[in-house]
């Protein structure tokens, strides 16, 4: 478009402001992620840390201790499992509420959006400690309502997890909801009148026109969803701690940070940000098939 | 029609109360006295209310002291991320130059990342430059405010993008035509004109550094004072015998900030992003 002298002053100045940028994200992203792989590849320890002893170089040791040890395996698949249910507990929760915050009149909306706004506010160790609180074993409200008094939701492996994962889809199915409600809103009202004139039946208009327009959105939504959901360390640690010496409630990211810094295998754990980079990378390639479906141009 | 509607709206109120329910027995909790916190018949009101929990987590805990020092890595994580991610996305939108594409490409990526996993590498980054600048390194806040900074940055970046370009060519060069400098313009027209998308990129940067735990637990490891706030919180989750007015009372505090900076800037939240995920 713009060639020459004129687009290479441009070029300069684009350069400058990128600067500041640039410096920040090479300095603090990308040297780090660097750092990351090699030290990966090393067993690199206390001792290693202090100077008391060499640094050996190991290759894909510490991938292979990783990759042969049944402890992995399991909380790999706890992660997924666990990331499975949050992203389908708030992408459907979300949905279903942003539908029906469509069909209710203004005040009554704004009640859902303000409670919505508020879980969503909520730092993760607030929320956290709260719904600890309300699901604790002696004085909590909701064993009160059962009459389970005395039963420990954090204990069980299952019932720690479907609790963190309560937790979770409480502070992000507002995201969902709110950005599929704008979506639904910003559907032209003629093409809804015109599938009614065409005499389409409500739940025809919501699966046969609505559905297909917000598709991109809900790809979206989801995609990030996932990538929330996959990485949940906060919410994880606060409420169970792991789940004890077993570790009956790791996920990738608690182990990973277990192994460097309170087992001091810091190549090891690095070993495990590595395997869990490389998941969410491959995610992140359907994000962009994903956005560039939603016409999004670079 | 009419049926259908009031059904929805007596469900969605139950839903909305339902979701407020946690918010509304936190601070239920904070101003209830202490036998009616831990009793085993735990009632949704209370006849006695008292700051006696505020009072004990702003003594016994110091929170006050954490408050503000989150309150600075916050203010500072989002002066700098703002402007830094304006000059970015004011060059990557309003010039033509080789490599734009890849670096949009490279920046959208780089959000992929999990940063919870660069929690080792930056651990001993943190530690070498508080040789050399220890306001930097590890048990300072200068070291969260860093991190953050390089966190929040490529989604700021992202978001004020959308709004850079929606800004029309013709303004731009009304605005030259006038006589103003390139970064005339960019102070004094583009700044204010994307004003919604700078309340949103702030209060996602300000969140962000404020609700952290992993980096907060991982750099501030010996001195106390250089805590924030969500690290206090824990002092008071004793295993055996957590004192819950207080926690609770510590996690009103702590929300509160950002739930007046939700309120207060909603709608411009809400158009930020939905500019950013459509593009």
């Amino acid at each position: 478009m713009i060639s020459g002298p004129a687009a290479r002053g441009q070029g300069r100045t684009a350069l400058l402001y990128l600067v500041p940028a640039l410096l920040v994200l090479v300095a603090l992203l990308g040297y780090p992620l660097y750092q990351l792989v090699t030290i990966s590849l090393f067993d690199y320890g206390q001792e290693q840390v202090s100077g008391g002893a060499p640094l050996t170089f190991l290759g894909v040791g510490n991938y292979r201790t990783l990759f042969s040890s049944a402890k992995f395996w399991t909380v790999l698949g706890q992660t997924v499992g666990f990331a499975a249910v949050c992203v389908a507990g708030s992408v459907l929760v979300g949905a279903a509420l942003a539908v029906l915050a469509n069909r209710v009149r203004r005040w009554v909306r704004m009640c859902l959006f303000l409670a919505a706004l508020g879980a969503w506010a909520t730092p993760a160790v607030a929320g956290s400690t709260v719904w600890l609180f309300l699901f604790d074993a002696n004085f909590g409200l909701v064993n009160h309502l059962l009459g389970l008094d005395g039963f420990s939701w954090t204990y069980g492996r299952w019932t720690a997890f479907g609790l963190v994962a309560g937790e979770v889809v409480w502070c992000s199915f507002p995201f969902v909801m709110i950005t599929l409600y704008a979506g639904i809103r910003a559907i032209p009202g003629e093409v809804l009148e015109a599938a009614t004139l065409d005499g389409a039946s409500g739940w025809r208009t919501a699966t046969s026109v609505t559905l297909p327009l917000l598709r991109p959105l809900l790809v979206v939504v989801t995609v990030q969803s996932v990538i929330w959901d996959f990485k949940v360390f906060t919410q994880v640690y606060v409420m169970t701690g792991g789940g004890g010496i077993a570790g009956r409630n790791l996920v990738l990211n608690v182990y990973a940070y277990q192994e460097a810094f309170a087992a001091s295998e810091y190549g090891l754990g690095s070993a495990i940000g590595v395997v869990m980079t490389l998941i969410l990378l491959a995610v992140t390639g359907f994000y962009l098939r994903a956005l560039r479906r939603t016409g999004e141009e670079l | 029609m009419k049926r259908g509607r009031t059904l929805a709206e007596i469900v969605t109120v139950v839903v909305a109360a339902v979701v407020a329910f946690p918010l509304f027995w936190m601070v239920l909790t904070a101003v209830k006295p202490p036998d009616e916190v831990v009793s085993t018949t735990p009632r949704p009101w209370t006849l006695h209310p008292s700051l006696g929990s505020f009072t004990r987590a702003l003594t016994v805990a110091d929170f006050g002291r954490y408050f503000v020092n989150s309150v600075v890595v916050a203010i500072a994580v989002v002066v700098l991320s703002v402007g830094i991610a304006f000059l970015a996305a004011a060059a990557l939108t309003r010039f033509r130059f080789r490599g734009r594409t890849v670096l949009l490409v490279m920046l959208l990526v780089v959000q992929m990342v999990p940063v919870e996993a660069l929690t080792v590498p930056l651990f001993f980054l943190m530690r070498e430059l508080g040789r050399t600048a220890p306001a930097l390194g590890l048990n300072h806040l200068g070291s969260l405010v860093l991190v953050h900074l390089a966190f929040s940055l490529p989604f700021a970046i992202w978001l004020l993008r959308g709004f850079t370009r929606a800004v029309p060519v013709e303004l731009e060069e009304a605005a030259t035509l006038d006589g103003a400098s390139r970064f005339t313009f960019l102070r004094r027209v583009l700044f204010p004109l994307v004003a919604p998308g700078l309340v949103a990129t702030s209060v996602l940067s300000f969140t962000h550094a404020w609700n952290d735990f992993l980096f907060a637990k991982t750099f501030i490891i010996s001195d106390a004072r250089n805590q924030t706030l969500p690290l206090a919180l824990q002092v008071f989750v004793r295993p055996d015998d957590p004192d819950w007015g207080a926690v609770m009372a510590g996690s009103t505090l702590m929300t509160i900030p950002v739930l007046i900076f939700f309120v207060l800037a909603q709608r411009r939240l809400v158009g930020g992003l939905a500019g950013a995920v459509k593009g």
